[in-house]
């Protein structure tokens, strides 16, 4: 299949037949890799395929997002499974990621038994270092106690749970965007996180890779869903000032990318189910495709960022 | 016929006393935790209240049901009643509308979705 953009209307670098491409891609994660201060996103299936060790590099990690444990409706009756294969992909990659980042929704209902069961598939990663940042699905009740009991134990996490850490020379920043959420509105990050925010790179040289990751996207992907984040113009002023910004969301189950000045917005599959394109279904709920047709697909298309390119190359890489 | 005519009295009788508990406090509405199903009945699909406004009159119930796939809440925008757990897919939740007035509300886990209650006399 050819793997060219026949149609690109909105100048991003992605038509409809290749965002449907990007759909396939449930089940599969996202390599990022730091070459020079800039990030580069292969897909496991892809790596896997070439059957070579990751080039060299700084850094390398991984994001996974949007396991939804405990779904098991029509659009995925077995998000576990597919759970577990996009945990497969990572240990069969010939050289493994220095740590992973999970962008929430880590459960479908917050419920105790989920994150269990979470965390015990996640035992069988040979990748033992993962940051988490909550999805509103893992505060459904308790306003993120439970959560941040079992994912902020290797971070010191401030107010509701974010924080920051540093890895080979690029800054990490783990921001939380889902709860306190104001009626009308989007995700927001409210005040006291922005301040430390501000406070969190004050001391940093312009030329610190920083790396931004929350759950629902910090920029303005499709208001009428909610799919944005109503502060995030001034957490993103804080970070102006720096050469490369790469900011990674989760949310919306599929892949979509921006390039704004220095920053690079880009949102990851889910490993449980699809979601609609925007405003191409009457809500943003699952989208179901015939269970078949979903495991069939893990791992068959590839999204790639590269240096100089300012939009997605989505490539095929059948492995059947 | 005895037998009938006793439970009868037995039914209003219990119908009386839950009447009694079920009467809100003014200028708050209650959360019955019955799944008592009204003519005022709001259905949650895609994304949305359906009606987003209800009319009801004080002291009548009101309840909410899930039909997406998706976990949603109710939520009283100025905190007037109870609000309700993530509802999972055709799961209820049900109030007791309170004193007279404009209730608004919304999905705290998608707050995009609101809606209002207007509670008559």
């Amino acid at each position: 299949m050819s793997d060219y953009i026949s149609h690109d209307h909105e100048h991003d670098g992605i038509d409809r037949r290749g965002f449907l491409k990007c759909m396939a891609w449930a089940g599969t994660g996202v390599l990022w890799t730091v070459s020079g201060g800039v990030l580069v996103s292969k897909t496991l299936a892809q790596i896997a395929k070439a059957g070579k060790p990751v080039p060299a590099t700084d850094l390398s990690f991984l994001q996974i997002s949007d396991s939804h444990i405990g779904f098991n409706k029509a659009a995925n009756k077995d998000v576990t499974e597919t759970f577990k294969i996009a945990l497969d992909r990572i240990n069969a990659m010939p050289t493994p990621p220095s740590f992973l980042i999970h962008t929430g929704d880590i459960t479908q209902l917050s419920k105790p038994e989920e994150f269990d069961t979470f965390d015990q598939v996640l035992k069988s990663c040979r990748v033992k270092d993962v940051f988490f940042v909550p999805g509103e699905h893992d505060v459904l009740n308790d306003g993120g106690k439970l959560y941040r009991e079992r994912y902020l134990k290797s971070v010191e996490g401030k107010g509701s749970g974010w924080y920051s850490f540093n890895k080979n020379g690029v800054h990490f920043i783990a921001l939380v965007n889902v709860l306190d959420l104001q009626a009308g509105g989007l995700g927001q990050l409210g005040d006291e996180q922005l301040e430390w925010l501000e406070d969190d790179v004050k001391g940093l040289g312009s030329d610190t890779p920083i790396v931004v990751f929350a759950h629902i996207p910090l920029w303005t992907v499709y208001p009428q869903w909610g799919w944005g984040t109503s502060d995030s113009e001034r957490a993103l002023g804080y970070l102006k000032r720096f050469g490369s910004v790469t900011v990674l969301n989760g949310h919306i189950h599929q892949v979509l990318q921006k390039v704004e000045g220095n920053v690079t917005f880009h949102t990851a599959m889910s490993t449980a189910f699809p979601q609609p394109a925007p405003g191409t279904a009457p809500s943003p709920g699952p989208m179901t495709v015939p269970a078949e047709k979903l495991r069939s697909m893990l791992g068959l298309t590839s999204v790639q960022y590269k240096q100089g390119n300012t939009g997605l190359a989505v490539v095929d890489s059948n492995l059947s | 016929m005895k037998t009938f005519n006793s439970k009868i009295k037995i039914a209003a009788l219990l119908c009386g006393i839950s009447s009694l508990s079920l009467s809100a406090l003014p200028g708050e509405m209650k959360d019955t935790g019955s799944s008592g199903a009204g003519q005022n009945r709001i259905e949650i699909k895609d994304f949305a209240f359906n009606p987003p406004t209800v009319t009801v009159k004080s002291g009548e119930k009101v309840t909410w049901i899930n039909r997406d796939e998706e976990p949603h809440t109710v939520v009283s925008v100025e905190k007037q009643f109870k609000k309700s757990s993530a509802l999972d897919t055709d799961q209820e939740f049900t109030i007791t509308a309170g004193a007279p007035g404009t209730y608004t509300y919304y999905c705290s886990v998608h707050p995009k979705m609101t809606g209002t209650i207007v509670v008559e006399k």
